[in-house]
């Protein structure tokens, strides 16, 4: 999958940094369980920035994780580092119009990306608004709706997740630089990196980003195996995770789950810089907006109204 | 340079002596410590669920003491900036207590910063050189540059002059100078970075206010020399410190200005929020007013606001701000005013509702007070063993002052 090894651009600094590091930390290495303990523990202690490791690093540390996971979970989990293809921004788009509040994005979004199941991580939420509020009123919106049927009347629905900002806020505040956007747009986290001070989570204004308040639990047999180093391999606790357009799957030119899952193709998903994508069309053919657009963070997610409200609600 | 090293250290062991009363209250500090870490043990353990913290409010009880506390760590500089700029010498006598203050609150703060993250063992990652520190974007690099540099200043000047005394010399002030001057814009910075770590957050109209810096400013100024002047009577009472009345006095007047100051900032903030009423004004509204049935803020802030007030109405009449009594009511009242205002006043209510507009009201669980009660006890024994250390030099040193 990576065949030449990654120049780091400034090496000569890399190397004192790796000095550095041995030396720095060798006290702290001392009071970790020594003797019998795993291996594993300690170099997953010392691992580096993902960005700062070359490919044999990588390879490295993928082994590992494999391992661990597959121990972890009994079965074979496979970690990948796909690289983002040439020429390709991603880009989403959300018809409210068609949204009718069902919830199966967030289902197909928790099993593809091995969110954690108690405590209980969504990286979709589907807000219930009045219509005729304002979208920019939050505060009328509900987020826990349980009805016997959706759509209701007299409401519409506005699902949120990670909007893939172009100025993204939460990559500026981290102290550690774990979070980064990548060359096809996907904000990405390296949770191996993250320290968990949840200064991301200050600065998003979509609520996009979740904590492991807890160490997450996944039942073996529901474990998506097929799994991103930067996507939906199982996270420490005490990290930070967000949605990442299913990079596992986009970046093999798939759909991300929740626009597999979509009952009435109200989500919308493609290339920004292929004219012809059917993202490119949307944006052509209906007016669309963007959330808190006051904010100049420039999502990449685009909502917009494609087809009139009522046909919504079972097309009278 | 052995034997004053020496010397230096047979003085630091002075914190392991004392009387009776001395063990009992370490102990029972210690005690406290002690029980802390067991909490913290389980926060470790099980992760943050164990606090009420949650994705809607994701900072807490820990930030906002963290928040408190980068006020208190000013109390240095006030006794500084009359001393050494102003030559007003009753203060220069008692600056080091100052110091002593300041590098415990920002121990303290850094100990808040360390309870709060989800992976501890990993905060190496934010180190510069061995880690990748987000410098210069990040207002969290700035402020851990800020924070270990005016905590380092503060301790240079402390020990450099705890050293002199140790030898049975002076210090030389042509040190000692550069060192103090360099703490007041550190002080300064360290206010105001910790005020950017908010304002940079656009997502929460609550901090990304301009007025966030000056007010932090202001509440600094009075919530950190407020403790240090029950400090001085304390040592007065007790360890029969000469602290002359001139120098309370001077710093209760500075401290009358900077809490009016803090109390008009805030009007300035109610009234633009309240007077415009947009969709942005609805965390003020939530903490001063609550929204429907959320209101676990409001008895808070309104305690605040009218212990402030009257503490102000109290120290702006100089009869009883020259009387000990009701100086100290007013202190006491300003300190708990000032905790709540620029703790969870300020942490909780930025994020509340959240950015899409839930609301989750925090009330902190028993392991996160225990946790946060433990390094309160923890910075009074760091407060008590280095004055235990400085008193009695303090006291010979009264021989050769400059």
């Amino acid at each position: 999958m990576i065949k030449k090894t990654r120049k780091h651009p400034a090496a000569i600094n890399l190397d004192r940094r790796t000095f550095l590091k041995g030396a720095a930390l060798g006290a702290a290495a001392m009071a970790l369980p020594p003797a019998d303990a795993d291996a594993g523990i300690l170099e997953g202690f010392f691992q580096k920035h993902f960005r700062e490791m070359n490919d044999e690093e990588i390879k490295k540390v993928i082994d590992r994780l494999e391992k661990d996971y597959s121990k972890q979970f009994s079965k074979e989990v496979k970690v990948k580092v796909t690289k983002p293809m040439e020429n390709v921004v991603f880009g989403y788009g959300l018809d409210i119009g068609r949204c009718i509040g069902c919830r199966k994005c967030v289902h197909a979004c928790v099993a593809e990306n091995n969110q954690s199941r108690d405590p209980q991580i969504q990286w979709i939420s589907v807000l219930k608004m009045k219509k005729g509020a304002k979208i920019a009123d939050f505060e009328s919106a509900d987020r826990y709706y349980q009805p016997e049927q959706v759509p209701e009347p007299g409401q519409f629905y506005l699902p949120v997740q990670c909007q893939q900002c172009e100025n993204p806020p939460c990559v500026d505040v981290c102290p550690t630089k774990a979070t980064w956007k990548e060359k096809d747009g996907i904000i990405v986290i390296d949770y191996d990196w993250c320290i968990g001070c949840r200064y991301c989570m200050m600065a998003c204004p979509y609520g996009a980003r979740r904590f492991n308040w807890s160490k997450p639990n996944i039942p073996s047999e529901q474990l998506n195996p097929n799994t991103h180093y930067l996507g939906n391999r199982p996270r420490p606790k005490g990290a930070v995770e967000k949605c990442t357009f299913c990079i596992q799957r986009t970046r093999e030119g798939r759909y991300p789950a929740c626009v597999e899952a979509c009952p009435v193709g109200a989500r919308k998903f493609g290339n920004l810089a292929d004219p012809n994508s059917e993202i490119r069309k949307a944006m052509e053919h209906f007016r669309v907006f963007r959330l808190k657009e006051d904010l100049n963070t420039k999502p990449q997610f685009f909502y917009f109204f494609g087809v009139k409200a009522n046909r919504a609600e079972g097309g009278k | 340079m052995t034997t004053a090293l020496i010397n230096f250290f047979k003085d630091a062991s002075n914190i392991f002596k004392g009387g009776p009363k001395y063990y009992m209250l370490m102990g029972i500090l210690g005690a406290i410590v002690a029980v802390g870490l067991g909490a913290y043990y389980l926060q470790f353990d099980r992760g943050l669920i164990v606090t009420a913290m949650r994705d809607q409010v994701a900072w807490g009880f820990y930030i906002a003491n963290f928040t408190f506390l980068v006020g208190v760590a000013a109390a240095a500089v006030l006794l500084v900036i009359p001393s050494y700029l102003y030559k007003f010498k009753p203060i220069k006598e008692v600056v080091l207590f100052g110091e002593i203050m300041a590098v415990t609150a920002i121990i303290m703060c850094l100990l808040f910063i360390m309870v709060d993250v989800g992976r501890p063992l990993f905060v190496w990652h934010m180190l510069p050189v061995i880690g990748t520190i987000n410098f210069p974007v990040s207002m969290l690099a700035w402020d851990f540059f800020v924070l270990n540099g005016y905590l380092a200043v503060n301790l240079a000047a402390l020990g450099y002059v705890l050293y002199c005394y140790s030898q049975g010399r002076p210090y030389s002030l042509k040190v000692l100078l550069p060192i103090v001057i360099l703490s007041i814009p550190m002080a300064f910075s360290i206010h105001t970075v910790t005020a950017f770590l908010y304002g940079a957050a656009k997502a929460r109209p609550m901090w990304n206010v301009s007025i966030l810096g000056p007010r932090f400013l202001a509440s600094a100024f009075c919530s950190g020399p407020a403790l240090m002047l029950l400090v001085f009577q304390a040592l007065r009472k007790y360890e029969k410190v000469d602290i002359e009345d001139k120098a309370i006095f001077k710093i209760s007047e500075i401290i009358t200005y900077a809490l009016g100051i803090n109390l008009f900032f805030l009007f300035v903030e109610i009234f633009t929020d309240f007077y415009s009423n947009t969709l942005s004004g609805v965390s003020l509204h939530y903490l001063f007013f609550g929204i429907g049935d959320k209101t676990s803020l409001v008895p808070f802030i309104w305690t605040a606001v009218v212990f402030n007030v009257i503490a102000f109405a109290i120290m702006l009449t100089p009869k009883y701000r020259y009387n000990f009594k009701t100086l100290n009511v007013a202190l006491v009242l300003m300190i708990i005013g000032v905790y709540i205002e620029k703790g969870m006043g300020l942490v909780i209510p930025g994020q509340t509702p959240d950015t899409l507009g839930e609301i989750y009201e925090y009330v902190p669980t028993t392991p996160e007070l225990l946790i946060s009660m433990a390094l309160w006890a923890f910075g009074a024994m760091i407060f008590i063993a280095l004055t235990k250390f400085a008193l009695p030099k303090i006291r010979a040193s009264k021989d050769f002052e400059h």
